[in-house]
């Protein structure tokens, strides 16, 4: 079948596309966009979190028929150009990346929650990233990564009242 | 994988005349394609209804009653004001559940049909009545910790895995069906099948019905109500046992009560025995420990699960006793376990619930 959505704001065209693949499988094996991870394939771990309509979900889970008309954003739209994403700097600058491979899905759903809680509660940063499996256990570097980038962004928004931030 | 076809009705008043023998629905997917994935389902065709106008959340005001559409995320509902404020075991059984990513995609409907997380009935090397009739169970003298000691037949001990589920029991809830018959409703509790004989049918659906609505009945008792779930881990695991509570008190005795437990039973599990021991004396914690052991009436454990009728008996007292500690209906913080005490976050962010600590570990309100 035919599978026509949006990825990362452009229109996409997946064809040939089997019924039995998952939204991951097309965009990592016929988009082009490998940055989602395949690694539990049943909605464990969260390595392949993506924004599905703007909301982050497990696209190992999404049937390719289901996103016929949708929109979805992948880890690779969150940067501009050559500018990373608040929180991919944040990881970086906090060392909060080991073997790397939770953590396309860890930008995207941190991303998600500071977008939408401006200053979390170590609390809430775990609950928000209990979908997201880091198999090197690096989360308290995780942890610091995301308390980073919600200071950042929060200095932004201090710096940029007119709201351009979440 | 096994092939099929997919499609998505166009005529949504009528899903069903889009259905084959060997059709299923999907909605959400997160239970579907996961069981298709490792075989268990194995659909010939799936009809995806996951457009059709069951999205939305209304307030009945005449009725005082909430209509939940059936494909109304997990996610919205748990963050929806009415919900929050008026029906917080709701809530908070929402955000217990699953992870952030599984709720925004998890509907209502979905939900109430997910499958049990029996480790035999998805291996399909194992025997599972309940995947393959008269094949036997594996779990009756594997490994069966995790399994139920409510509700259960010498056929089948899987728990039910749904925290929702319970909260709406302990409701009264109703749900809205529709298929190639024609409309129709029924409580919560007989939707839901014991395994009795024939542990391959767990609700009462035909082939071809869909669940198209919940209506919740909002009341006093449902606007002072409790949700606690103990696990294996602080967050994203299935309950080793759950307690959805609801109280109301009148002049220092209780008139009104509703148990309803979730990880021990074959089903959503109304504790009636437990509700009756606390009705028409004082909310005390002799009366709650009495409570918790009436819960465990009917229970029947095997080899290796014997810990969860006493797992029953603490988190029925400890349920009771938090939600009988606050005066006044929970308005805030539907996710944590303490007392609501926390300032309202905004809807739809990450809570924090603290819901994986022992129920033993708190002072000695109970045992």
């Amino acid at each position: 079948m035919k599978v026509t959505f949006t990825v990362n704001g452009r229109p996409t065209e997946a064809d040939d596309v089997w019924e039995g693949e998952s939204l991951l499988y097309v965009l990592r094996e016929r988009v082009g966009l490998p940055g989602s991870k395949n690694a539990c394939e049943q909605g464990e771990c969260g390595s392949c979190t993506v924004y599905l309509d703007g909301d982050p979900v497990c696209s190992c889970l999404v049937a390719a028929g289901q996103v016929q008309d949708r929109e979805v954003g992948t880890v690779e739209g969150l940067a501009q150009g050559d500018t990373l994403d608040p929180v991919q700097q944040a990881f970086v600058d906090a060392g909060a990346v080991q073997c790397g491979f939770c953590t396309p899905g860890l930008l995207v759903q941190t991303h998600d929650l500071l977008n939408r809680a401006h200053h979390p509660s170590d609390a809430e940063i775990r609950e928000a990233l209990s979908g997201n499996l880091c198999r090197c256990t690096g989360y308290e570097k995780i942890m610091d990564a995301v308390r980073l980038a919600a200071a950042r962004k929060a200095d932004a928004r201090d710096a940029a009242p007119t709201g351009l931030e979440g | 994988m096994r092939s099929f076809t997919y499609t998505r009705p166009a005529e949504p008043a009528q899903p069903w005349t889009e259905l084959g023998p060997d059709a299923m629905y999907i909605a959400g997917g997160t239970n579907l394609v996961d069981l298709m994935k490792c075989g268990v389902a194995a659909p010939g065709r799936l009809v995806d209804i996951g457009r059709l106008p069951l999205a939305d959340i209304e307030v009945d005001a005449a009725t005082d009653t909430l209509r939940i559409g059936a494909l109304v995320p997990n996610s919205d509902l748990a963050a929806h004001p009415v919900v929050r404020e008026r029906l917080p075991v709701l809530s908070r059984a929402l955000l217990a559940g699953a992870s952030p990513q599984l709720r925004n995609l998890a509907t209502l409907g979905g939900n109430l049909m997910q499958r049990t997380r029996c480790g035999y009935f998805r291996d399909l090397a194992m025997p599972c009545n309940k995947r393959v009739p008269d094949s036997g169970c594996a779990a009756l003298d594997g490994e069966h910790r995790g399994h139920a000691v409510l509700g259960t037949s010498s056929r089948c001990i899987a728990t039910h895995p749904s925290d929702l589920a319970v909260a709406l029991l302990a409701l009264e809830a109703r749900v809205s069906i529709d298929g190639p018959n024609g409309p129709r409703a029924e409580p919560i509790e007989a939707f839901h099948l014991p395994p009795g004989e024939t542990p391959e049918r767990e609700t009462t659906l035909t082939h071809g019905e869909l669940i198209t609505a919940v209506e919740v009945p909002m009341t006093t008792l449902g606007a002072h109500s409790y949700y606690l779930k103990v696990r294996e881990r602080a967050s994203f695991a299935f309950a080793m046992c759950s307690a959805a509570v609801a109280l109301e008190v009148r002049e220092g005795t209780v008139r009104a009560a509703r148990i309803a437990l979730g990880g021990v039973a074959t089903t959503p599990w109304r504790a009636y025995a437990a509700e009756a021991a606390l009705i028409g004396g004082p909310p005390s914690t002799g009366a709650f420990a009495r409570a918790g052991d009436a819960a465990t009436e009917g229970a029947v454990p095997g080899r290796d699960n014997g810990h969860k009728v006493e797992l029953i008996r603490r988190v029925v007292a400890r349920a009771l006793s938090t939600l009988a500690a606050t005066d006044t209906p929970a308005t805030d913080t539907p996710a944590t376990d303490t007392p609501a005490t926390g300032t309202p976050k905004s809807p739809g962010t990450g809570e924090a619930p603290r819901t994986g600590e022992a129920p033993g570990s708190t002072e000695g309100e109970h045992r």
